[in-house]
């Protein structure tokens, strides 16, 4: 039997996550394809309502990618981001898709390793989770 | 210090004192206009906007009914400022919800007097007619209310009533008080200085303060704390996932009742009117191809939990959107326990304070930090 792949849509700041994604790829640097990128401008215009469909049409993870505070390119959207997941996180929760399943990170332009290490991570604690309960196409490993 | 004025009243009598108290407010200019609900001509109660004293003998501010809540309507009369100062009495829910929207800006209490009312609850919209063909009163309610039997008939009071921490209501100029007063008295509180300088204009005599309100207050406070606890354990535990949601919401048409009977719920156009939800007829063959099959109208659920994404640091609890429920879905329980989550993980209370800022209005660099786990 295949193991799972989860799916895990990705939601990346056009100046620092994507374009660490960008190096990791120019560096030679491979990372699984599990991450599905989406490029949005700022993290902080990731409305929730994003997270929610990605969740409600069977995403196995959510993966939001912005820069470090103090550094983003509109000021403080990063920071804007942060409070949106918090907020997320309360009301997802109590319908079984935990923290483990909605990640914020902050992935400067220089971090490729960094990018292929939390997809790694983020793929890797996934399949250990097991499909989302919402997923209704991959059928669970035994 | 607060201060207080002692209103008496006869069985029967206490719209009578109220109609008085509020054409002295009027007479002395104290107010412009008094917002109250007032028993409408025909049938029901209603708010009503006054500014004659002449018609103020219709004023039953204590009937157990809220047909809206009533932050909408001081929005509308706020919003834009007629320059006038208004008299609103308001109950708990309706002035906690009206703190959220003058933080939105869709509402402004420069010219505004409120006067907050105890709430023993109310009831559904046409229960309270069937109370009233029964000759129910706002007297035989409260005393049968503070007794706690607000049961009558076959109907109680809404449920978000019944789990209601407010009994009286916060950040008001003037009080309405009925708890703990005694039978036949009705205490009338000047909360802050406008609120004194209001009741001083219109010629009011203060007392000694009553005793054993505040107990009273915070006994019915605690009972309904208590209430409101066992109901979310229970929601909780019934929905521990998104089937169990899509069970509660199965009967849902999408009519979004709930989202206009809001008092929060503050777009001027909701997103799911928007061509963003008016989707080609191929899109849906699309979606119902990638299962076989595709429940309509769809989006049900992804409305909710974007109202509560939206709503979630505001709800104050008034339970407008389970009454407005045409298939009686009773929602009140979906938004209020996220509600109490994400307030709490913002140390925010809706309602609470005006100068308090709105969780998503701010943000800070060092906070948080548990959401990334990350430190430079």
């Amino acid at each position: 039997m295949s193991e799972f792949e989860p799916k895990i849509v990705s939601f990346f700041c056009n100046w620092c996550t994507f374009t660490a994604a960008d190096l990791a790829g120019t560096s030679r640097l491979s990372y699984p394809p599990n991450i599905k990128i989406i490029r949005v401008m700022c993290s902080g215009m990731v409305d929730p309502k994003y997270v929610l469909k990605a969740f409600l049409n069977g995403a196995d993870g959510v993966l939001i990618g912005g820069c470090w505070p103090g550094d983003c390119h509109y000021i403080n959207g990063n920071l804007k981001a942060r409070r949106r997941v918090a907020l997320l996180t309360e009301l997802l929760s109590q319908y079984g898709i935990g923290p483990d399943r909605l990640w914020l990170r902050w992935i400067a332009a220089s971090e490729g390793t960094m990018l292929k290490e939390v997809a790694e991570e983020m793929t890797a604690k996934l399949k250990e989770l097991g499909p989302s309960p919402l997923n209704k196409t991959t059928t669970k490993v035994a | 210090m607060s201060k207080f004025i002692k209103l008496s009243f006869d069985k029967g009598g206490l719209n009578t004192q109220l109609s008085e108290f509020f054409s002295d407010m009027l007479e002395n200019k104290a107010v412009d206009a008094i917002l109250a609900p007032m028993t409408q001509p025909k049938k029901g109660v209603m708010q009503t906007l006054v500014t004659t004293k002449e018609n103020l003998s219709s004023i039953d501010p204590f009937a157990p009914v809220m047909p809206v809540n009533s932050a909408k309507i001081a929005s509308s009369l706020t919003a834009t400022p007629s320059g006038k100062r208004i008299g609103m009495v308001l109950r708990s829910c309706e002035v906690r919800a009206l703190v959220e929207l003058v933080k939105l800006k869709q509402a402004n209490l420069d010219d505004t007097l409120l006067i907050g009312m105890d709430c023993l609850g109310r009831y559904e919209n046409t229960d309270f007619l069937k109370y009233q063909a029964k000759d129910g009163s706002s007297e035989t309610f409260i005393e049968a209310a503070l007794n706690g039997k607000t049961e009558s008939d076959g109907f109680d009071v809404a449920g978000a009533c019944k789990i209601c921490e407010y009994p009286s209501a916060p950040n008001v100029d003037i009080r309405l008080g009925i708890i703990g007063s005694g039978s036949g008295t009705l205490y009338i509180e000047a909360v802050t200085e406008k609120g004194e300088e209001a009741l001083t204009k219109a010629g009011a005599k203060f007392v000694d303060a009553p005793s054993g309100r505040d107990d009273a207050v915070k006994k019915i406070a605690a009972a309904r704390t208590a209430a409101r606890d066992a109901l979310f354990a229970s929601y909780r535990e019934e929905t521990g996932d998104f089937d169990a949601l899509d069970e509660k919401l199965a009967a849902c048409i999408n009519c979004y009742n709930c989202r206009v009977a809001c008092p929060v719920c503050y777009c001027k156009e909701c997103v799911f009117v928007t061509d963003t939800f008016r989707h080609k007829g191929e899109q849906f063959i699309n979606w119902a191809n990638n299962s076989g099959t595709l429940k309509m109208p769809t989006d049900t659920s992804f409305y909710h939990l974007t109202r509560i994404t939206h709503i979630a640091t505001f709800c104050v609890g008034c339970g407008q959107c389970t009454s407005a429920c045409p298939n009686d879905i009773d929602v009140m329980p979906i938004f209020r326990t996220s509600a109490e989550k994400v307030q709490a993980r913002f140390e925010y209370q809706a309602g609470r304070s005006v100068d308090e800022p709105q969780p998503l209005s701010v943000y800070d660099s060092d906070e948080l930090m548990e959401v990334t786990g990350q430190v430079k």
